[in-house]
């Protein structure tokens, strides 16, 4: 530790952290570790479970079908999420603040309590097949892939919006006016200006709410269909109803890489957790 | 293009309503919630027939919903205290630490906000059926200040943000004790850190649900796991009183948070 050869007292500071340290050792990497040793096997050494997971016909199936809910949830986050992130850049301080507030509901509403609200809303004669009946449709979204699809969008746009807001908010605009006055069609503006301007802000928003789709467990258990459960529940199923602890760890295993792997290259790009973890502890923080 | 003469810079209209609609999405969930707690149908159908409080005298006199708050209580309680006190001094023990090593620590302690937690489910789930934790109060509340732990640290790192290394030391020259330093020094201006760390950590053990599944029995559930089941396997409509009790009373400690530190942050500037 050669920076902290200048400090008069290194030690004593660094006794601080043991204790969060020896929790988060106890609790969260043991069992991670431990996970990680079965995954190859009780006795020797094997990569025969993470065989398993390609070759025994449900996995790949369960693992293809999150991936493509994944990527759905994430289209339609930036979708979404853009215009939203944009207009906060737009909106004068107090109604930004508002908007703020708004994108930050699904992170406050308890998570039963939104997915109880969402199994209501897409329930069978429940509000939106009601709509739908209007035009003589029948649009039940509960316990269809669709439905999770619309329930996980709501809870993950927040992280779409919140490093897209902190990336639009740094493009100066006098560029895009720039490019009109010079004679430029407005979508010309944006899509040669605007847009790659933002791509930083775009991707690490991709990259987050893919991540975070992939580990879903309580949405689709509750808002979609058992027969097509995605990788979460697979887990959880291994788990306590099969007790196949060592399948169930290189699945873990499995997910927790991808997700680990993502993360490091969203990071790389933007900073983005810590700029998450900053947002949702001091809410009304507007511009940096 | 008509909009390109009202202004230098307009907003065009869909891209307006695009937001109102993005908006109303984000608050869609809590729209629904609150309406169903008053309903008197024995169901989940929605609009609820009939206003009645049977709901809500349920979730407070039935014995079950009773225990399971009082579980989820007690477990937050505890969980967030634990994460609280040991995010805190971490904070205090990453401040000024630069190279790779407090880099690889910060990274270590913030893992499990990153992690699903339905992995982090399993694997707790595994190795505590071992170590007999399953279904035990002591195993809700670890795991729950373990997964806390990184609210109250970023939190508590942000509040030190501003703080300057400067009064340590002329409070030490002073004569101060590091102890006495902290208290009298540090504390006052990383308070509000401490308490925003602290109810995201309570908030986040309340309302946690996967792990809370895994480590259910039928003697010790929290609230959200009676909620899973009323749902799952009773059709108990009962979850929409517990509901909006959830919602109403997180959103009210969240609003009043950032009221009081929204008028701090004004007085201050």
């Amino acid at each position: 530790m050669p920076g902290l050869a200048r400090r008069r007292t290194p030690s004593p500071q660094w006794l601080l952290l043991l204790p969060a340290l020896a929790l988060l050792t106890v609790i969260l990497l043991v069992p991670l570790g431990r996970s990680f040793s079965q995954s190859f096997g009780d006795t020797g050494w094997t990569l025969e479970h993470y065989k398993t997971l390609f070759t025994d016909g449900v996995t790949l199936t369960v693992l293809l079908r999150t991936a493509m809910t994944a990527a759905i949830v994430t289209v339609i986050a930036l979708l979404l999420g853009y215009p939203y992130a944009y207009l906060m850049t737009r909106a004068g301080p107090r109604l930004r603040g508002i908007m703020m507030v708004v994108v930050l509901v699904p992170f406050w509403t308890s998570v039963m309590a939104r997915n109880f609200a969402w199994i209501i809303i897409l329930q069978r004669n429940g509000p939106v097949d009601s709509f739908f009946q209007l035009f003589g449709l029948n649009v039940v979204l509960y316990e269809s892939v669709a439905g999770v699809t619309v329930a996980m969008s709501q809870v993950l746009l927040p992280f779409m919006v919140l490093p897209l807001f902190s990336a639009l908010s740094g493009i100066d605009r006098k560029l895009l006016l720039a490019a009109r006055g010079l004679g430029s069609h407005p979508v010309v503006a944006f899509w040669r200006i605007y847009w790659p301007l933002s791509r930083g802000g775009v991707v690490s928003g991709l990259i987050l709410v893919f991540t975070l789709s992939l580990g879903f467990y309580v949405t689709p258990a509750l808002v979609g269909s058992p027969q097509q459960s995605l990788v979460a529940q697979l887990l959880g199923q291994r788990t306590t109803q099969l007790l196949d602890f060592e399948g169930a760890s290189a699945l873990g295993m499995l997910v927790l890489i991808v997700t680990l792997v993502l993360v490091a290259w969203a990071n790389r790009i933007g900073g983005t957790i810590s700029a998450i973890g900053v947002a949702a502890s001091a809410p009304t923080k507007g511009r940096p | 293009m008509r909009t390109r003469t009202r202004g230098v810079d307009p907003i065009p209209w869909w891209l307006k309503l695009t937001a109102v609609a993005v908006g109303l999405y984000f608050i869609l969930p809590t729209l629904f919630v609150i309406p169903m707690s008053f309903s008197s149908a024995s169901t989940f159908q929605f609009p609820p027939r009939g206003f009645s409080l049977r709901l809500y005298e349920n979730f407070f006199t039935n014995p079950a919903w009773l225990d399971a708050l009082g579980n989820s209580v007690i477990v937050a309680v505890l969980a967030a205290s634990l994460a609280t006190l040991v995010g805190t001094t971490a904070a205090l023990g990453l401040h000024n630490l630069r190279g790779r090593l407090a880099r690889y620590v910060r990274t270590l302690l913030m893992i499990s906000m990153v992690t699903p937690a339905i992995v982090i489910a399993v694997a707790i789930y595994i190795s505590f059926l071992q170590w007999q934790l399953v279904g035990t109060f002591p195993g809700y509340v670890l795991a729950h200040a373990a997964i806390g732990v990184p609210f109250v640290l970023v939190s508590v790192t942000s509040a030190l943000g501003g703080f300057d290394p400067k009064l340590l030391r002329a409070s030490s020259s002073l004569g101060a004790t590091p102890l006495r330093t902290f208290l009298t020094v540090t504390m006052p201006l990383i308070r509000r850190g401490i308490v925003t760390g602290a109810v995201f950590a309570f908030v986040t053990s309340f309302d946690e649900v996967v792990i809370a599944l895994f480590l259910r029995a039928p003697t010790l559930e929290t609230l959200p796991v009676k909620m899973y089941n009323s749902v799952t396997v009773e059709i108990d409509p009962t979850i929409a009183a517990s509901s909006s009790v959830v919602v109403t009373a997180v959103t009210s400690i969240c609003l009043v948070l950032q009221f009081v530190g929204s008028r701090k942050k004004t007085a201050g500037s």
